[in-house]
């Protein structure tokens, strides 16, 4: 057996790591491209600027991922409870001191630096949750263990709302995946899926059309086959509970949400109703997508991101200035690179033989699919708007960090793999 | 089972990745509206207003030129007002004006500039222009409106004005925006489109608070405005301005013509106004003033106001018979009053006496020769090829049908034809005894004043003019448009008009009111032309032309109830001939005849 520290550059996943930089440099570019203007003489280093900003956060992030791949791989493992309670004091600290920007009191300032433990909390959330599912004598058939897990991923999300950043709590609905690859009954899943579905359902159709649906299915079903006490007994009580689900849609929208989330919602439903209030953000993100074309403006020629038409442009909707200034063609690639992380991610985990490294790695995976989804799905108008950044590639150093920590955790783990006895 | 799961977790990325290049191919490749919405988030377009074409007289003078004014523009994205009150103080507008035209704009454009208000003198100007600071949101843009040093002549300058929505949907060359300027009436009308130039446009980017970005597609679809060309008129300013002062008090015309050229050199209509009253700001207050006068300031008499020609259709009428060779210079006729009404003496020795006395007797029968010519032994078929034959002759004079000038409006008064008098007396039995009084200018005919003056060039010519027209040079072009330098002869032969200038002549020489005509140094003819009125005075009527050899004046005068044409018709008349041959006069006793005369009713 070789000694534990003998840790070659080697070993490391080259090419999660080159698909990583890419995203990284491509970022960094159109972070410098939003912002560009033709009139001023501007330099993509300039430290003021975002794009120089960015740098710095390059650098510091190296660091740190240095300091990874430098400790002892098995220290995650030891204390991922430690590292998930220290972050959860941190939210919890961070309610009590933290700096409001934007509406959500999210924010440690520390004279010109500025992070976000919520970012923190994802790989930190992955570590517990990986830790606590692979214990050796974990029963997974017992509805405790679910029970226990959901409630592991639910008080960083709960905190997280407290501080008033809905987008990223709702980030770790992601962890259903891993619930998912874990054993976790696919049926309830389903039912999630299915109950968030009906609700996108009803806000697009209206109630009465879906409720009419669904009795006309109800009464299909019921009427084909064979007529047993049971199947009638089960039929009624799903169309109950879907209708019931359809009808508390206007109570959450109106009641449950906030004013500025039901407009996203509506915003979401038809963008074009109010395309200078609450669809303007929505519309002008499609403008400037949609202008790109084919081939796009060319680099630095966009004009809806950099003349502000569209909002949040370095870090929310910074898709924008993809699909603007290299249209469809540099979409493409964008997304494919993210597929590409996404799978290589899952090929790894796979290959782990410890638990841990495994569903750690499908954590990695599912927050990364969450964030790419979610926001180029709103970018396009395919999901409402959600505040949250695109992994690697929107402008933020506690985002950028925070990933880069997640991703080489998995990586350090992962060149060692052959070295983890199986428990 | 769990492999399985594995592979639906990674069907679901690659899903969602396929998904979104899906959506992405729709709106970005398939989708053109996206395209195009962007173009407008960021293109604003400049319009580069080139300088209307000047327009000067026929010696040099402007007579119209271009007054810079200013536009208060907003954008209503970044007007803080903290005090509307104030500011609608300083504009000297309500607030409900100002609420009015707030909301407009906005409904226009939140971050696209709209105009607020129009035209600020050069005063208003300097005073507003400290204040804006104080009002963001709200800036001034320069513009021009025409103006005109001399204060005549407005009936046949026309004006301009904003495009209406009916212009703007036949314009069929696309060429006018909403907002625009075009020439409504009079020559800015006519030569619209040399006057105008070419308007120019700058695109340039906006970003999303209207800041300017620079310029769009690096000015590829920029186009550079070109000045509009400047006219050179036919029109002495100085003989225009003195033909105006005479008609002040009167309502009637005078048009002067050069006919050598066809040149018109004065064109009066009176009651006019000045045409700096139909510019900048007060545009409506006096259109609506004007339009509304009892004495018609905006109808263009000389073109417009439709007469019956009275006296001076007998030279036609005996050019048109000697044509026809129904009579000759020495043709002698009994006055006789039982076939109609005379005055003078009642013996003439021949055609020119019978002109000089005007005599209608006389002039009926020259006439009842030359429409029953005995083509046709049925009188009624006779006198059917008469009138058509006679018709076509007093045609060739420019009669009974518009003349062709450069301005628009012109009517084209009335021979009365065949088909006429089927109609007015329901069937074909009329013989010329039905419709003699059209022999001495009465009855159908009716003429415009213009018609008149290029008959009195026609006479002076002895027998062609050119149609009269007010440009002589547009821009770099030398020459007026083709129409006007074609020479159009009339059916009658040169040798038969020295008869009709000998008796013009003879009008002046030894009339009884037509001195008022007459230089001491200048051989001048004319012909009166009372035009009667019932219960009213009759319009005074005067055509001239002057020297009676190589003629360089022909014009007709027009006194509406203003007496024989003896009077103000003829004493106006020779002032203007001795104005424009003269530039002066010393008949200072003859001005003040025309000028403190009663001539209007």
């Amino acid at each position: 057996m070789r000694r534990t520290d003998d840790i070659k550059a080697s070993k490391l996943d080259w090419i999660t790591i080159l698909v990583v930089a890419a995203l990284a440099l491509a970022g960094w570019l159109n972070i410098y491209a939003v912002v560009y203007d033709s009139q001023l003489d501007q330099n993509i280093f300039d430290l003021s600027s975002n794009s120089g900003k960015q740098i710095l956060w390059f650098g510091i992030s190296a660091v740190v991922v240095t300091l990874i791949i430098l400790m002892d791989f098995r220290f995650f493992d030891s204390f991922a409870y430690p590292i998930y309670g220290v972050v959860v004091l941190l939210l919890i600290t961070v309610l009590l001191v933290g700096t409001a920007v934007s509406g959500s009191k999210s924010w440690f300032e520390f004279g010109f630096v500025r992070f976000q433990p919520a970012e923190f909390a994802k790989f930190t959330t992955a570590l517990a949750v990986a830790k606590f599912l692979s214990k050796p004598q974990i029963k997974k058939d017992r509805i405790k263990t679910w029970v226990l897990a959901v409630l592991i991923v639910s008080i960083p999300a709960i905190l997280i709302i407290l501080q008033g950043d809905t987008g990223s709590a709702l980030v770790f609905s992601a962890f259903a995946i891993v619930f998912y690859r874990e054993g976790f009954s696919p049926l309830l899943v389903l039912v999630g899926i299915i109950a968030v579905a009906l609700f996108v359902l009803t806000l697009l159709l209206g109630q009465l059309y879906l409720i009419l649906a669904i009795v006309i299915t109800a009464l299909i079903i019921i009427g084909t086959g064979k007529r047993t006490a049971k199947k009638l007994r089960t039929v009624l009580a799903i169309a109950t509970v879907t209708i019931g689900v359809v009808v508390s849609v206007d109570y959450v929208v109106n009641n449950v949400l906030q004013p500025h989330q039901q407009n996203r919602v509506k915003a979401f439903i038809n963008p074009e109703a109010d395309p200078l209030g609450y669809g303007y953000n929505v519309t002008q993100s499609k403008i400037a997508i949609g202008s790109g074309g084919v081939l796009g403006k060319g680099f630095l020629e966009g004009t809806q991101t950099k003349f502000d038409f569209v909002p949040e442009q370095s870090t929310d909707f910074i898709f924008c200035t993809i699909g603007e200034e290299h249209g469809w063609i540099g979409s493409f690639i964008l997304i494919a690179l993210f597929v590409t992380l996404l799978l290589r991610i899952v090929y790894i985990a796979e290959r782990q033989k410890s638990n841990f490294s495994r569903i750690y790695g499908y954590g990695v995976a599912s927050i990364i699919f969450f964030h790419f989804a979610v926001n180029i799905g709103m970018t396009i108008g395919l999901f409402p708007v959600i505040g949250i950044p695109l992994p690697f590639f929107s402008y933020g150093g506690s985002s950028l960090l925070a990933f880069s920590i997640m991703i080489f955790i998995l990586l350090k783990m992962d060149a060692h793999r052959m070295q983890v006895l199986v428990h | 089972m769990k492999d399985n799961r594995s592979n639906i977790i990674q069907i679901t990325f690659i899903l969602i990745g396929a998904v979104f290049i899906i959506k992405l191919f729709f709106i970005q490749v398939l989708d053109e509206n996206y395209r195009l919405a962007a173009q407008n988030n960021v293109m604003q377009r400049l319009v580069d207003y080139p300088y209307r074409g000047l327009v000067f007289d026929r010696n040099g003078k402007l007579i119209v030129y271009n007054k810079p004014v200013y536009d208060l523009m907003v954008v209503p994205r970044e007007v803080v007002l903290t005090d509307t009150a104030e500011f609608c103080d300083h504009l000297g507008i309500t607030l409900t004006e100002f609420n009015e035209k707030l909301s407009k704009a906005q409904t226009y454009s939140w971050y696209k500039p709209s105009v607020f208000l129009k035209q600020f003198s050069n005063e208003d100007f300097a005073s507003m222009q400290d204040l804006l600071i104080d009002y963001p949101g709200f800036y001034i843009i320069p513009r021009t409106v025409r103006a005109y040093p001399y204060k005549g002549m407005a009936n046949a300058l026309g004006y301009i004005g904003e495009i209406s929505k009916n212009q703007l949907t036949r314009d069929s060359s696309s060429y006018y925006r909403q907002g625009d300027y075009i020439g409504i009436s009079g020559l800015e009308s006519k030569y619209e489109n040399p006057l105008r130039g070419k308007r120019g446009a700058k695109y340039r980017m906006v970003n999303v608070r209207g800041l300017e970005k620079g310029s769009f597609k690096n000015g590829a679809w920029d186009t550079l405005p070109k000045i509009g060309e400047n006219l050179t008129s036919t029109i002495d300013i100085e003989l225009q301005e003195y033909g105006e002062t005479l008609m002040q008090n009167k309502v009637g015309s005078i048009i002067a013509i050069e006919p050598s050229s066809g040149e018109i050199l004065s064109f009066v209509s009176a009651p006019s106004y000045d045409p700096n009253l139909l510019t900048g700001r007060s545009y409506s207050e006096y259109y609506r003033k004007l339009s509304t006068d009892s004495l018609k300031p905006l109808y263009n008499r000389p073109l417009m106001a439709m007469y019956r020609p009275g006296s001076i259709f007998k030279i036609i009428q005996a050019l048109v018979a000697l044509e026809e060779g129904v009579i000759s210079e020495s043709t002698s006729l009994y006055c006789n009053r039982a076939i109609i009404g005379c005055h003078g003496p009642q013996k003439y020795r021949d055609l020119k006496e019978a002109i000089t006395h005007s005599c209608n007797p006389y002039f009926v029968q020259v006439s009842r020769r030359m429409i029953n010519q005995g083509e046709s032994d049925d009188t009624y078929q006779d006198t059917r090829i008469g009138l058509e034959k006679w018709r076509a002759h007093v045609a060739s004079f420019g009669l009974g049908s518009p003349i062709g000038i450069d301005l628009p409006n012109e009517k084209g008064g009335m021979i009365p034809n065949v088909q006429y008098y089927d109609r007015a007396y329901q069937s074909k039995n009329w013989k010329f005894s039905n419709i003699q009084s059209i022999s001495i200018g009465e009855g159908e005919n009716l003429v415009v004043p213009l018609q008149m003056a290029n008959f009195a060039a026609i006479v002076a010519n002895r027998g062609f003019y050119y149609k009269p027209h007010l440009i002589k040079a547009i821009g770099d072009q030398k020459e007026p448009l083709p129409e006007y330098r074609e020479k159009h002869y009339t059916t009658v032969d040169t040798k038969h008009f020295d008869v009709a200038v000998e008796a013009m002549a003879e009008v002046v020489r030894s009339g009884t009111g037509q001195y008022r005509a007459k230089l001491s140094d200048i051989e001048v003819c004319g012909k009166t032309g009372t035009v009667q009125n019932k219960d009213r005075p009759d319009h005074s009527v005067f055509i001239a032309f002057a020297p009676k050899d190589d003629p360089k004046i022909a014009l007709s005068v027009y006194v509406e109830y203003g007496g024989q044409g003896a009077r103000a018709g003829a004493a106006i008349a020779g002032l203007m001939i001795e104005k424009y041959l003269k530039r002066c006069t010393d008949r200072i006793h003859m001005e003040d005849y025309v000028l403190n005369g009663e001539f209007i009713y």
